[in-house]
């Protein structure tokens, strides 16, 4: 088994691109259903966590820029660990993502063994 | 009533309590001369009563002969009474003739800490819930073995070996400071839930025994609930959820000692009192901001308190057995979650995802896709169901899929 790293990636910046108040709510259920099925697999390393809609860009000369994004418009709305055989395996999980949805991208990042 | 009938009434009782005086007095290092104490009172309780009858107060008159032994044997033992001096002064006033203080409160307080010495992370979980069962319940060495199913001499081992290391690692028994509290309680709520769920899940058939361990475990954490610096809401929440399991006790085998599942139960069977404590400390713990998993299981045990099925009662169960397996997983937390989602989101989406699971060893697993299986596609349904008879082990659960097999083939 190798632990994965899943990212959710939302654009919060453009208006047109943030999902409403319905879509949300429409979207808490799946979202814990599919969760609660990678748990009910013991394949869940470490739980989402929610990220704020801040964050701070740091680039090469020590300029710090507001806001999550560097040059793209999606940034992290999720992140956590799970644990899959392979690359093949972490991504049929993350296929089960529901916010793939509301154009959501899923980023899937097998973890290095550690030396 | 005789007093052949009474004294293992009380020894069941006030064993337990005097042990436990005894031991806070004295230190765990006596444990044994504690042990000694009580059951020679019990001894000439037994003469004393079949020759004269019983005395008024029967358990007044175990308190004064064990109080009267315990200072005997003080002043017998000179050496005895050297080595304790230091201890001894700890707990009593000093320089007053050792009086052993009886009264509820420090009854209460005795058995507190001794929950706390008998929980010590020293010695292993196994060890912790039969020396609770011995000296905090009163059970005996062959009643031990027979909850576990194995010797005797099992449990004596266990038994022995846990006060060694008490002994050993020279715990205090005194009462639980704030920040023992705060890393015991979690050690002493593990041992008192196991304890609850070998009486209440137990492959033992000795019904009567089960109820007792339940009784027991439920008892214990009763004392937590009531001092009020141990009454947090993660304990709380294991009371409500123990309330919310033993209110359905009855309904859940019959006179065989067959069980009879959920949706068969008879509803009046269930223990109303018991439900509404349990709301009443499920709302108790609903304070502070740690969520706990026993906070979860009493939330879904509350809802199977409502027979009848509704979409919000399924849903909720759900989302609690989302929230329980992100917190700590466990099979059976795994399959009962997925009986919820065939509930809420249908059964060919339940059966994918219990597909998923892989829990090839376990017989709930193909029991539960014969369930899920069960008129959708009844061949499939039967081949599961024998997969899980093959791996069932104890004869109430072969029984009961031996019968819903039978059903399947002869509608």
């Amino acid at each position: 088994m190798n632990e994965f790293l899943l990212v959710i990636h939302r654009d919060l910046t453009s208006k047109d691109a943030t999902p409403s108040p319905e879509q949300m709510q429409a979207s808490i259920k799946p979202f814990q259903d599919w969760i609660g099925g990678i748990a009910a697999q013991n394949k869940l390393v470490n739980p989402p966590q929610r990220w704020d809609l801040g964050g701070r860009v740091i680039k090469q000369n020590s300029t710090v820029l507001n806001g999550p994004y560097a040059e793209i418009k999606e940034s992290v709305g999720g992140l956590f660990l799970i644990r899959a055989s392979d690359y093949d395996e972490a991504v049929e999980i993350a296929k089960g993502c529901p916010v793939l949805k509301w154009g959501a991208v899923v980023e899937v990042r097998m973890a290095m063994p550690t030396a | 009533m005789e007093a052949n009938e009474l004294l293992p009434q009380l020894f069941r009782t006030e064993y337990r309590k005097l042990v436990s005086v005894l031991c806070y007095l004295f230190g765990i290092e006596h444990i044994e001369q504690a042990e000694d104490i009580v059951s020679d009172t019990f001894l000439s309780a037994t003469e004393s009563w079949s020759l004269k009858g019983l005395p008024e107060n029967p358990t007044g008159w175990l308190y004064t002969v064990a109080k009267n032994k315990t200072r005997n044997y003080l002043k017998r033992n000179t050496l005895f009474e050297q080595k304790l001096a230091a201890e001894l002064n700890y707990n009593a006033p000093q320089g007053e003739e050792i009086d052993l203080d009886l009264s509820t409160k420090n009854i209460a307080d005795s058995q507190l800490a001794m929950i706390f010495t008998v929980c010590n992370p020293c010695i292993s979980n196994e060890s912790q819930i039969a020396l609770a069962l011995n000296l905090l319940c009163g059970f005996g060495i062959q009643e031990i073995a027979d909850a576990f199913l194995t010797t005797k001499e099992v449990i004596y081992k266990r038994v022995n070996r846990a006060k060694e290391k008490l002994k050993e690692s020279q715990i205090k028994i005194q009462q639980p400071t704030l920040s023992e509290i705060n890393d015991r309680l979690e050690t002493v709520l593990t041992t008192l839930y196991l304890l609850f769920s070998e009486g209440y899940y137990s492959t033992s058939q000795n019904i009567p025994l089960r109820k007792d361990l339940c009784a027991e475990a439920m008892r214990l954490t009763h004392l937590l609930v009531e001092n009020e610096t141990t009454a947090k809401p993660v304990v709380n929440a294991l009371f409500a959820l123990m309330c919310f399991h033993a209110s359905r006790f009855e309904a859940r085998t019959n006179e065989q000692g067959e069980i009879i599942l959920y949706q068969d139960q008879d509803e009046t069977l269930w223990n109303q009192d018991l439900i509404d404590q349990g709301t009443y400390y499920l709302n108790q713990a609903s304070t502070g901001t740690k969520l706990s998993t026993y906070h979860l299981e009493a939330g879904i045990a509350y809802w199977h308190t409502h027979k009848e099925d509704t979409p919000e009662k399924w849903e909720n169960i759900l989302q609690l057995y989302n929230h329980l397996l992100i917190l700590e997983y466990s099979p059976i937390a795994a399959l009962n979650r997925t009986f919820a989602l065939a509930k809420t989101n249908g059964k060919q989406e339940a059966i994918r995802e219990a597909e998923k699971l892989k829990l090839t060893d376990n017989y709930f697993y193909y029991s539960l896709l014969g369930n899920l299986y069960t008129n959708l596609d009844n061949n499939k349904a039967l081949t599961q169901y024998e997969k899980a008879l093959a791996l069932a082990k104890s004869s109430a659960d072969k029984a009961l899929l031996l019968k819903t097999i039978s059903c399947l083939i002869d509608p």
